[in-house]
């Protein structure tokens, strides 16, 4: 494995705490570089040079950008228009990446996105942004306005002929408008529910017509492959998925906090080097890897380099990369229980085994909580661990809800089993 | 019937979009900005401007968390308990809010101050445990800390 590149180009111009930079300032780091590169090239060929890059889907999935991209309907027969969506709903338990980003430096997604919508030739692109996050709906609101003043949006970007037009939507909140298809229903303005695939979104999408739906760290990445190469992308990776990577980590740590990184860091040096190591007198039981979605991994695997690929190989799941640290001073069926509410209470009803299973899912483990649980309990979580597995439900949530459930019920299953046993949470006081 | 500042800020978005429905979610986030909540009269008041059904207009207002569809009070707590914030305290947290304050999840203070809801993950879990009060964030929370913060809301 070659040693990568030390660059963090999406968080060079970022401050935290201070004002991000306005156009100007921001045009003088280098920005907006990248989209006047881009825009001497065809739209084919940007697809190709971030297909070349190995740049994977930020959001969670990791679908490769570029080929995304190559499904959608180009040249003269394309219906149109077509759309561009950032999604900037981020929602997902312990991820807090993008909020980082779209505060720190706003007009690197907005250059990112146009680059995208570009890449397909998009007419209109939007910025799908959730509700509680106040500070990024002010600083992108004012650096797509100083981008459209430049000539960057509008009728004729940058004198190409080529048109965009951007907004910024902010939604009402629901976990749901996270899923590329209830965003694409929420953003039509009505309630986020699934829809059925295929069609993909990138030929039958936003009011039926050609949509991408790209994450916002995924845009921010462009602007640096466009400027300067898929090769340089890719050198900045320990692996074979290109590119940095803003890492995270919550729980009870010394130094919580977000790091931008080579893509395949290890587990161990974001956990102890980054983060500080558990706070005093905690050991580490368990981890997610990338948010509430991901399976649950253990001490055993913190030698594990966090990419798409390497993270699948023990069982897990990048995810968001933004790693929730479970220490031995908490339960891991509590922490479970707080996981499979939140997907509980965030379904949507489309779909049964969600809309049934996870208040179900919640029940026995409340019941498990509170030393009402029976050894049968153990087997009814198995159950639904299948039953809300990919496959049998139109989105994600679902399955996303079944990978810490899977998890915790392989590593933790002792600890399931001794509140079977003592007839309480063994983590808190005996009733009296 | 709605006011002339609402009818003006719903139609600055109304280009925005392709079809006027796409509007909807937008159009009751000013109606509560301007009312506080969502009454059944601003969902027909809604409907009878976009030209679609309250019912129409009634399956968004029900399915977005943050669109109350009952009345809240002067400020709304929004307490996140999701799992960052569960394992950095959230619990303590939830049960000194209802001894100092007197209510649960889902509930207003008598004098009309606060409404306690929950909320799913902020994206503050490098701060956690956090809270939003109306349109603020506050990250790092200790009961002591908490109580200093509500202060500043009357």
């Amino acid at each position: 494995m070659t040693e990568p590149l030390r660059e963090k180009p999406l968080t060079r111009n970022i401050r935290p705490g201070a004002e991000p930079l306005d156009l100007r300032a921001y045009e003088a780091s280098g920005g907006y570089q990248g989209l006047r590169r881009a825009l001497k090239m065809t739209p084919e060929e940007i697809q190709q040079e971030v297909m070349k890059s190995n740049l994977r889907g930020r959001g969670g999935a990791g679908f490769p950008t570029g080929k995304k991209w190559t499904f959608v309907p180009m040249g003269e027969g394309a219906r149109r228009p077509k759309y561009l969506v950032v999604n900037a709903d981020e929602m997902e338990p312990g991820t807090m990446k993008d909020r980082f980003l779209m505060e720190g430096d706003p007009h690197q997604v907005v250059e990112g996105a146009i680059i995208a919508a570009y890449a397909v030739q998009a007419d209109v692109a939007y910025i799908f942004l959730r509700w509680a996050y106040k500070l990024s709906t002010r600083r992108l609101a004012r650096a797509i306005a100083e981008a459209r003043e430049a000539g960057y949006l509008g009728k004729n970007v940058l004198g190409s002929g080529w048109a965009l037009e951007m907004h910024l939507h902010t939604s009402a909140g629901r976990y749901m408008c996270g899923d590329e298809t209830g965003l694409l229903d929420a953003l039509q303005g009505r309630r986020a529910t699934p829809r059925s695939k295929p069609p993909y979104p990138q030929v039958v999408g936003l009011w039926g017509k050609p949509t991408v739906v790209n994450n916002v760290e995924t845009v921010a990445c462009v602007p640096h492959i466009a400027a300067r190469g898929a090769e340089w992308f890719r050198s900045l990776s320990h692996t074979g998925d290109g590119g940095t990577k803003i890492f995270g980590a919550s729980g009870r740590l010394r130094r919580p906090g977000l790091w931008e990184l080579p893509m395949g860091t290890t587990l161990r040096e974001i956990i102890e080097e980054h983060a500080g190591g558990m706070a005093d007198g905690l050991r580490l039981r368990g981890l997610l890897p990338g948010g509430a979605s991901t399976e649950f991994l253990t001490a055993e695997h913190l030698d594990t380099r966090m990419d798409f690929s390497e993270v699948q190989k023990v069982g897990s799941r990048m995810g968001t990369g933004t790693v929730v640290v479970l220490d031995d001073r908490n339960c891991p069926v509590g922490m479970l229980l707080t996981l499979e509410r939140f997907f509980a209470r965030e379904s949507c009803g489309w779909c049964t085994p969600c809309r049934e299973g996870l208040p179900w899912v919640v029940r026995t483990l409340e019941a498990l909580e509170s030393g009402c649980g029976e050894p049968r309990d153990l087997e009814v979580l198995d159950m639904h661990a299948r039953l809300l597995g990919p496959g049998a439900t139109f989105c994600a949530l679902a399955p996303g809800a079944a990978e810490p459930l899977v998890g915790a019920l392989r590593h933790f299953r002792a600890d399931f089993e001794r509140h079977v046993a003592e007839k309480r949470c063994p983590w808190r006081q005996p009733c009296p | 019937m709605l006011s002339e500042i609402e009818i003006r800020d719903i139609a600055a978005h109304r280009g925005h979009y392709a079809d006027v429905r796409a509007v909807v979610p937008e159009a009751l986030k000013i109606v509560q900005g301007h009312r506080g909540w969502i009454s059944d009269e601003a969902v027909a008041d809604i409907a009878a401007y976009l030209d679609l059904t309250p019912d129409e207009v009634d399956a968004v207002a029900t399915f977005y968390n943050l669109l109350f569809r009952r009345p809240v009070g002067r400020h709304v707590i929004l307490l996140c308990d999701s799992v960052s914030c569960h394992l950095t305290g959230y619990d303590a947290l939830r049960e000194h809010l209802a001894s100092r304050l007197g209510i649960g999840l889902g509930e207003t203070t008598s004098d009309g101050r606060f409404t306690l809801l929950p909320v799913a993950c902020l994206g503050l879990c490098e701060q956690a445990p956090a809270m939003m009060v109306d349109e603020d964030v506050h990250g790092n929370l200790t009961p002591q800390k908490m109580d200093e913060a509500l202060a500043c809301y009357d």
